[in-house]
């Protein structure tokens, strides 16, 4: 199990940060994305994996206005 | 043309800018046809800074506590700002016009790019002041060139913006140089402003690739109304002192070096980010819809399936690429986007091939998917009559879902809208009835453009809908109406919108992602630090004449990698970045914490300003029940199990309980939150419990100008203190 912004998930084997984006529903395009308080590269977010336990927080950039 | 007659003229000692001051406002008032040039103080730049700031206190100086928007003393006060007029960093062309408002019956600002206020200081003046009302349609002409101020019989019979702006342009500039017409800019508004409170005003730039005038807008708050009131037909300015040092700045060097990477970053990073370049604001259409945000049928619900009529991707094939779309010179962000060869369907002008900006995303959302319609052409086809009638597009989309949902309940009907079927997606009769606004003629579209605030007395007076119903389901708070987000599902963002100095508006605070998707504010003093910093933040934009989008809608690539989440959020770099720009214009020394304070110091200005004029206190922070949560069983039954869920988490149990009894439920629970939110973000505010800001306060912020401090007291009550 993993938490998303607090929320708790299902985690599965080889679960990478672009899964998580996905499964979300997360369309926004100025995601910003921390694993266990260490932050991931934008361009990273399709091959960096999710380790099980982790807290996951995925920032939407505020917009809008 | 014909040559216009001169009624009044004055001749003045051009002042230069100099670190972005010309120190120097103009008074013009069309009543008496009296021209009056004023000092700027460095008192008044240390406690005002410029823009908004410089708006509020001349209107300050102005206006009686009892003056009403059509007062001849009322004005319409604009100014740029020390920062408008750069041209080295993207999105500093911005001016804010200040006035006492037709909907709002207080001070209200509202801000446009184009090249107006630019060009206003180049010829010579930090503000301009409109007071009085003439006795017949005038133009107002500031021209830098020959230094003189004139005021002019108007000769338009069509006051409508397009028409007038056209022959302006044309009539100022050189007629062996058609590009000669950019340095000019326009303000109008249009029929429509005479009819509706909605009047919003037009500020025009000369595109010089299209070789026509394009449009931006002022849009709310019913500026225009007031323009049209005053029989102010068009305020042209025009200077030939144009270049990217005519702002005179401390230190170019710096504009020059922190514009280059800023123009950098956009042109690599923008394709992925948020495609302002390619589909302006809308690239948000989709987006909001995902998020149960996008505004549909009066708010009722955040999605629509037919959101893919209406994706981005739809009008980025009609907005013309690859042109330089900046409302103002050097901003790379070019999100001004404008649909070419458009052949106009309906109207007065039916047949006729047109160029029209947008639409951005509020007017996509307002003039679509809260009306029920997801068609782009018909959305392009209003958004450009709603600009040549001169009416806010975000104030007619909001008000016709409004009256749209009235029409549905059976609380009007067709006899009351003069035959109008004013159902949801009723395309033919909702342009009809925006036509009727552009006409003048017809007494229930006058009626709707009073604004839903008025709408619901005179729907009530005239065709006896329910008061109370209305109450619950318009948009709209101090009286004016939301813009396009749903905000149901964020607390903060109840307070973004609705503890706002002006209205529900998105231009203080943003915060529907920090709160509701990221968590990011859990708690209501989280939340209330969010409604003082944002608030302030975006306001300090207002005060130097900056467009907001290049600070948060482009973002450094390693904005994440080298700040904390909450910090990343405020995009700490682009923030340094006005600082010193800040610094590189007028050449002081100021720090990011005295930018916010900047801010601060004029936001309580504000709010004592709207309490002088028997407004500020709590009960004018109201909040619909629409804006709370669901009001009606099918907007629940759109979101069963979302929506039972918040009920759980309330610690009520929804089983058995029919979906209107749940939704009565949730709005009991969440108007407690609402009431806890307001007290926590007062004082946070530093203000007491009746939303006043306190003395103390005003002192911390060096604010503490006896007849400011006369107000505060006047209204101040013991019982409103806090007791802990």
């Amino acid at each position: 199990m993993i938490t998303i912004n607090g929320e708790k998930m299902e985690w599965k084997a080889k679960m990478t940060v672009q899964d998580i984006i996905s499964e979300k529903r997360y369309v926004f395009p100025l995601l910003a994305v921390w694993i266990d308080g260490t932050s991931v590269a934008r361009d990273n977010f399709g091959t960096a994996e999710v380790p099980d336990d982790a807290s996951v927080q995925v920032i939407h950039m505020i917009s809008g206005g | 043309m014909e040559k216009m007659k001169v009624l009044a003229e004055w001749s003045y000692d051009q002042a230069k800018p100099l670190r972005g001051y010309t120190g120097k406002t103009l008074k013009v008032n069309v009543g008496d046809m009296t021209f009056e040039s004023k000092d700027v103080s460095e008192d008044m730049k240390d406690k005002f800074t410029g823009g908004r700031g410089f708006g509020l206190k001349l209107l300050w100086d102005s206006v009686k506590e009892t003056t009403k928007w059509n007062d001849p003393e009322n004005e319409i006060v604009i100014s740029g700002g020390p920062l408008c007029g750069v041209t080295q960093y993207p999105g500093m062309g911005k001016f804010y016009a200040v006035f006492v408002s037709p909907l709002t019956e207080q001070t209200y600002d509202s801000n446009a790019g184009g090249h107006f206020g630019p060009l206003l200081k180049f010829a010579g003046f930090d503000a301009i002041e409109i007071q009085g009302k003439a006795k017949k349609d005038v133009v107002i002409v500031i021209d830098g060139d020959a230094k003189k101020v004139q005021i002019l019989e108007s000769p338009f019979d069509d006051v409508n913006a397009y028409t007038v702006t056209a022959a302006l342009h044309e009539y100022y500039g050189d007629p062996k140089d058609i590009n000669d017409r950019r340095f000019s800019s326009v303000l109008s508004a249009g029929k429509g402003a005479e009819t509706t409170y909605w009047g919003c005003i037009n500020s025009s730039f000369w595109d010089t690739h299209r070789k026509a005038p394009r449009l931006k807008q002022a849009g709310r708050g019913g500026g225009g109304s007031i323009l049209r009131d005053k029989k102010i037909v068009a305020v042209v300015v025009k200077t030939h002192d144009l270049s990217g040092t005519a702002n005179n700045p401390a230190d170019i060097d710096t504009l020059t070096k922190l514009g280059a990477k800023l123009h950098k970053e956009i042109i690599t990073l923008d394709s992925k980010q948020c495609r302002m370049r390619t589909a302006g604001t809308a690239h948000l259409n989709e987006i909001m819809n995902e998020y149960h945000l996008l505004p549909t049928h009066n708010y009722k619900f955040g999605q629509h399936p037919d959101i893919d009529n209406i994706h981005s991707s739809k009008y980025e094939k009609k907005f013309s690429q690859n042109v330089a779309d900046g409302c103002w010179y050097g901003c790379t962000m070019a999100c001004a986007k404008a649909v070419d060869g458009f052949v106009l369907k309906t109207g007065p002008w039916m047949g006729k091939t047109i160029t029209v900006d947008g639409p951005e995303y509020e007017t996509a959302a307002g003039l679509g998917s809260n009306v029920g319609v997801f068609d782009p052409e018909w959305t392009i086809e209003t958004n450009f009559y709603a600009d040549h009638y001169g009416i806010d597009t975000i104030s007619v989309g909001t008000g016709i879902a409004f009256v749209c949902e009235c029409y549905e309940l059976g609380l009007i009907n067709k006899k009351h809208t003069n035959g109008l079927e004013m159902k949801f997606g009723n395309k033919k009769d909702i342009m009809e009835l925006i036509h009727r606004m552009g006409d003048g003629k017809d007494d229930f579209a006058a009626t709707v453009g009073k604004g839903i605030h008025k709408m619901k007395d005179l729907f009530s007076e005239k065709y006896g809908a329910s008061k109370e119903i209305m109450e619950r389901i318009g948009m709209e708070g101090q009286g004016i109406e939301a813009s396009e987000y749903v905000c149901k599902e964020s607390i903060a963002q109840w307070g973004g919108y609705f503890l706002s100095l002006k209205g529900p508006q998105h231009d203080e605070a943003w915060l529907i992602f920090m709160d509701r998707v990221n968590k990011q504010l859990p708690t209501f003093e989280d939340k209330a630090e969010a409604l003082h910093y944002f608030p302030n933040f975006r306001t300090w934009f207002s005060l130097v004449g900056l467009c907001k989008l290049p600070w948060n809608d482009i973002e450094p690539a390693d904005n994440a990698t080298k700040n904390t989440p909450q910090e990343a959020a405020r995009v700490p770099e682009h923030v340094q970045n006005y600082v010193d720009i800040f610094n590189a214009v007028t050449g002081k020394k100021i720090t990011k914490e005295d930018l916010v304070l900047q801010a601060e110091r004029v936001y309580n200005f504000q709010r004592v300003f709207q309490l002088r004029l028997g407004k500020g206190t709590r009960k004018f922070h109201n909040i619909p029940d629409r804006a709370l949560g669901p009001v009606w069983a099918d907007e629940w039954e759109a979101r069963t199990e979302y929506y039972d869920n918040e009920l759980k988490t309330e610690g009520v149990d929804p089983a058995g309980l029919s979906s209107q009894d749940k939704c009565d439920k949730l709005q009991k629970i969440r108007r407690g939150h609402w009431e806890k939110l307001v007290d926590t973000v007062y004082k946070r505010r530093g203000w007491n419990k009746n939303g006043i800001p306190t003395v103390k306060k005003l002192k911390e912020l060096g604010m503490d100008i006896p007849e400011v401090v006369a107000v505060v007291q006047k209204h101040s009550r013991p019982e409103d203190e806090w007791k802990d």
